[in-house]
């Protein structure tokens, strides 16, 4: 080297130069023009009151800290408001990206112990909120009908429902062998 | 398929087996609106764009195109009053519309069941459909003016986003809804972001109460502090994040001030335009909604 300026290559086992074309793969394709200006950050109504950073996940995926950003909790502070990725002045799918990580951490087996919870509902019984004995008192009185008109009466539309999440892999990855990774 | 006032009607989780008063008050307001809702029988959770999708994204698209293709069966276009349900709707026709190979992969799927699919019905809001009904003519309806009511408008977030795939005007800072509760003779009152997020969304109300709380609680003292009367909202997500939120927040710090109360859009409508509060179930609500209805019922 001739020149005077020091040079430092990061070098670290912890990286993965795979990471970033997966999430570029998947549909945030502008991800790489990232130019660390912090918008995102800044307009983020999680990273007000917390540590989560949108910036920094951004930087980690860039530099390919995949298992450091599957793993972190932080990746599930982002309530996919949608205004980082409105801001961008690269005008990077943001949100697509968390979202994006997110299916790949749950493939490596991190999820949210209420995560699971929620899933499992979803699985069981076609809602992610499904009705209870309340608002079926609450219906009634209303004079709507008592049990809504959703998969909750149709038994056939509830089997469908079951077999699409069934085929498109929903229910191992909920209920996989690697339930024990769940993230701290 | 457009240009028909009978839409397929798609509930989702929240509205129905949560806040079914909600659901009434689409069901009481849209007729006298001219338009017909026909149930969209069978329709699962949409599912939620922030979670479900987080999760595994091709069982999202398999179940959100499932429903849509309920609505295009039944010859309808789908109309929903939940913000989380539009946005999984217009984004997963979005994917299917450029991207004929995932086309393909829900169709295989959902062909097994009986459903045909084209990616052809359209899903609107319920707010599209009432926003159609010209402004004059909406006039016309009000029977008893919201005259001196100050109504905090909260948009919610995947109603307007990403603009990119949303009919609206391209700003940052939209007025449509406003301009609706004005038309009453309501104030929507200017407060302190009031393009925030709720802080229910992205699977962050399920595992990090502390924090979707403390976002609620953000816009709400915003929202008091430009002495609103009411809260206004379009998402039966939001709903459910503003009407729990300050029972907890009233709990656990010891308050008696988180007490606004937390209006769906058709219920204050539905009030305008001179119909029975018990049929836009303003009767159930987790905060009351007593005081304002004796203000307006005088």
């Amino acid at each position: 080297m001739t020149d005077s300026i020091s040079r430092e290559t990061i070098d670290s086992d912890e990286m993965d130069p795979d990471f970033v074309d997966k999430i570029v793969e998947a549909g945030a394709d502008r991800i790489r023009t990232c130019i660390q200006c912090g918008t995102c950050s800044s307009v983020c109504p999680s990273g007000r009151r917390t540590a989560f950073r949108t910036r920094e996940l951004m930087r980690k995926a860039l530099l390919g800290l995949k298992d450091e950003v599957l793993s972190s909790p932080d990746l599930w502070l982002c309530a996919t408001c949608l205004t980082c990725l409105e801001r961008c002045p690269r005008q990077i799918k943001v949100t697509d990206a968390i979202v994006i990580m997110r299916n790949m951490a749950v493939k490596e087996g991190y999820m949210l112990p209420q995560h699971r919870k929620v899933s499992q509902k979803l699985i069981q019984t076609g809602h992610a909120v499904p009705i209870d004995e309340a608002n079926q008192e609450m219906r009634k009185e209303l004079g709507l009908q008592e049990i809504p008109p959703t998969v909750h009466s149709h038994k056939d539309a509830l089997k469908d429902v079951k077999r699409i999440m069934e085929e498109t892999g929903f229910n191992d990855l909920v209920e996989g062998a690697e339930m024990e990774k769940d993230s701290k | 398929m457009t240009g028909s006032k009978t839409y397929s009607f798609f509930l989702g989780c929240v509205m129905p087996n949560r806040f079914p008063n909600a659901e009434k008050s689409i069901r009481t307001v849209m007729p006298e609106l001219g338009y017909e809702l026909e149930d969209l029988q069978g329709a699962s959770c949409c599912p939620a764009p922030g979670v479900i999708r987080s999760f595994n994204e091709p069982t999202w698209l398999a179940l959100a195109s499932r429903n849509i293709a309920l609505a295009e069966m039944a010859g309808h276009d789908l109309t929903t009053g939940c913000n989380g349900c539009y946005g999984t709707f217009k984004e997963a026709l979005h994917i299917v519309h450029e991207n004929p190979e995932r086309l393909k992969e829900v169709q295989k799927v959902l062909k097994k069941s009986g459903i045909k699919y084209k990616g052809e019905a359209d899903a609107k809001h319920i707010l599209e459909l009432i926003l159609e009904v010209p402004p004059e003519e909406f006039k016309k309806k009000i029977k008893r003016p919201l005259d001196g009511l100050k109504v905090a408008v909260h948009y919610g977030c995947h109603l307007l986003k990403p603009s990119k795939l949303r009919p609206w005007e391209k700003t940052q800072r939209h007025s449509f809804l406003d301009n609706l509760v004005e038309l009453t003779g309501a104030k929507s009152v200017k407060y302190k972001d009031k393009y925030m997020c709720c802080g229910a969304g992205g699977g962050v109300r399920g595992s990090n109460a502390p924090v979707s709380v403390d976002i609620a609680k953000e816009k709400l003292d915003n929202m008091m502090d430009a002495e609103a009367d009411v809260l206004l909202n379009a998402c039966s997500f939001c709903h459910l994040q503003f009407e729990f939120s300050q029972a907890q927040l009233n709990k656990e710090m010891g308050e008696t001030k988180y007490k606004l109360p937390v209006i769906y859009v058709t219920q204050l409508l539905g009030l305008a335009m001179g119909l029975d509060p018990d049929e836009l179930g303003l009767h159930k609500h987790v905060v009351s909604t007593q005081d304002i209805l004796d203000r307006i019922l005088e």
